[in-house]
């Protein structure tokens, strides 16, 4: 079948100016991603400068089949990594005709948050560690996983190498490079402790463009997985049991706390956030119950915990900022699942605009 | 197989001023492409440079046995995204000897209708939707299902990404890119409701450019889907029950919508359309009566409907031409079987000369 990746690799700029668009968007679940692709004119870098488009809101839970339109505002582009050339994804979110935000739209109050200028002066950075599961399709097990079977328990798998040890590395080392082509500020991978997952970092990243690029990176992984053959989950606690869960640490920093008696200024935002823990359970993602146990390097989930180096907590403050004075700290409460908009927002506003 | 492949890549033009011209043309059923290849001895960009031929219309349904010479007339030329370089395809339409055109031949009347002065006068500009399926070789199953079963039912697929929701991308992606490389105006591409359906769109043609292109488009996804060992259907409902079926809405404009006050025009060429209906209906296509039920986002086939917005009617306009007063509007009775010579010149004829 040569010829037809012949075709898909095609460099068109030899022969035209246009170029393809994929433009993505968060569907009716709230999880599930969406795209779709047009061919515009010539090469476009600014998201301002690229045309609204609409999509069948009725296909995908979020509008009446007689009102079905549902307009995407074009918000971030970043380079496709499969089709390469001066082809572009388009991350977007979701709008009624009349211009108003639609409900799983969490990019819209995330936007306005991140643009208020108490936070905007903070200069708010996010490094978020997705975990995610790879699962063997049609029987959704874990890829690697003996059918009708356990693997051996825990202990080998992090971090491991070898054929018994690591499955499905192809996937994550190609999403790790399509990443940093496409322009996502991607900082690293490794294997996680169940056999078969695997966890990438995003960051540092300022304000919305964290959830913008964690939302492109799980794009570009679905789509890996679906080259691959392979189904990917999020879901915050695949296997029952004495198997880890799959979370999505969200490390935080901002302009005072990076500077000098910035540890003082953590551990006031510590303490606020300590305050809306229920709050922010709340939002953190679905089925975080089934994960946040007090086991599996995770704190209880109606417990609010913090400490220094420890995997055991809510929260957790690395060594080095303890010692240097300042730096950042770990949210280690979302889940795999969670979205990175409605995360990254509600730390800033809780810890920069929230007055106890 | 690296030799064929290599074979196949040839770049002729370093060795050689001869040019390969893949001969298409509509066989006897009406849907069926047939082509042929011939030498010829330089690159050709003008169709009426190119001679005409002919082939044996007794092997296509289109001619007996004992007068089988059926004429090729040139039409229009797109570069060959399979040999590249100086090679061509060429979309002919067909004549007896005597120079009449074949009972299958539609082309040659919408050519008809589209140099009518009045016609010409309001450059007609089509957008064509072209969905199709996707089976299993053999068995004729659609792409990705269980054999002897069903998927999940409708709701994930739509622009859908996953091993377990995308089926069959690559071919779709490098048809994308086929079409652009031939010169064809294909203008995007989504996964369509119904798992293993697609959807490409081909637009803004004007007049009979939009069904040269059609056709063209249509041989080059059944050349791909042919490589990659997949059987492509046009049929408007190939799987019975609480499945999508497969249409060729129609997106339409002349000058006079596209201007001030267009939606008036628009609104009156819907009128005529709608007295017409059974006569467009016969004409668009076998076998849609299965597909436009009322359900699926169709509407009755014995019903003319219209609104703004709404997919469940025969046409649809939208948003935004509402909100401009000019635009275009979108038919959406015509099957993915429908020829698009009959359709857009039928849409010309009845809005532009008809008088009711």
């Amino acid at each position: 079948m040569s010829l037809l990746s012949d075709l898909i690799n095609l460099d068109l700029s030899e022969t035209t100016e246009k170029i393809i668009a994929e433009y993505i968007w968060i569907g009716g679940s709230g999880l599930d991603l969406r795209s779709k692709a047009r061919t515009l004119p010539g090469p476009v870098t600014d998201p301002s400068q690229l045309p609204k488009w609409n999509y069948d809101g009725s296909s995908t839970g979020q509008a009446p089949g007689e009102d079905s339109e549902v307009i995407i505002y074009p918000q971030a582009i970043f380079k496709d990594p499969f089709r390469r050339g001066n082809n572009i994804f388009v991350m977007c979110d979701a709008y009624t005709p009349a211009g108003e935000p639609i409900p799983t739209n969490k990019r819209h109050a995330a936007a306005k948050v991140f643009s208020h200028p108490d936070v905007v002066a903070e200069v708010p950075w996010y490094g978020i560690e997705q975990e995610y599961t790879l699962l063997q399709k049609d029987i959704n097990w874990p890829l690697g996983w003996p059918v009708g079977g356990f693997p051996g328990p825990q202990g080998p798998y992090y971090c491991g190498a070898g054929a018994d040890k690591a499955f499905g590395r192809d996937i994550v080392d190609s999403h790790y490079k399509a990443c940093l082509y496409a322009g996502i500020n991607i900082s690293g991978i490794n294997g996680e402790v169940m056999p078969g997952q695997w966890e990438f970092q995003v960051g540092p990243s300022v304000g919305i463009s964290a959830g913008d690029e964690i939302w492109v990176a799980r794009y570009i992984l679905e789509r890996i997985t679906e080259i691959a053959d392979v189904v990917l989950s999020f879901d915050p606690k695949p296997i029952k049991g004495d198997w880890n869960g799959a979370g999505a640490h969200t490390n935080y920093s901002t302009k005072s706390m990076r500077e000098d008696g910035g540890y003082e200024v953590i551990l006031k935002a510590i303490e606020k956030l300590g305050k809306k823990h229920k709050e922010h359970i709340a939002a953190y993602g679905e089925g975080n119950e089934r994960r946040l146990t007090g086991r599996h390097e995770t704190a209880d989930i109606n417990t609010f915990l913090w400490g220094v180096a420890n995997r055991g907590a809510s929260i957790r403050v690395g060594r080095d900022t303890e010692k240097a004075g300042k730096g950042y700290f770990e949210d280690r409460r979302p889940s795999s699942n969670m979205d990175p908009y409605v995360v990254t927002s509600m730390i800033a506003d809780t810890t920069i605009l929230w007055k106890p």
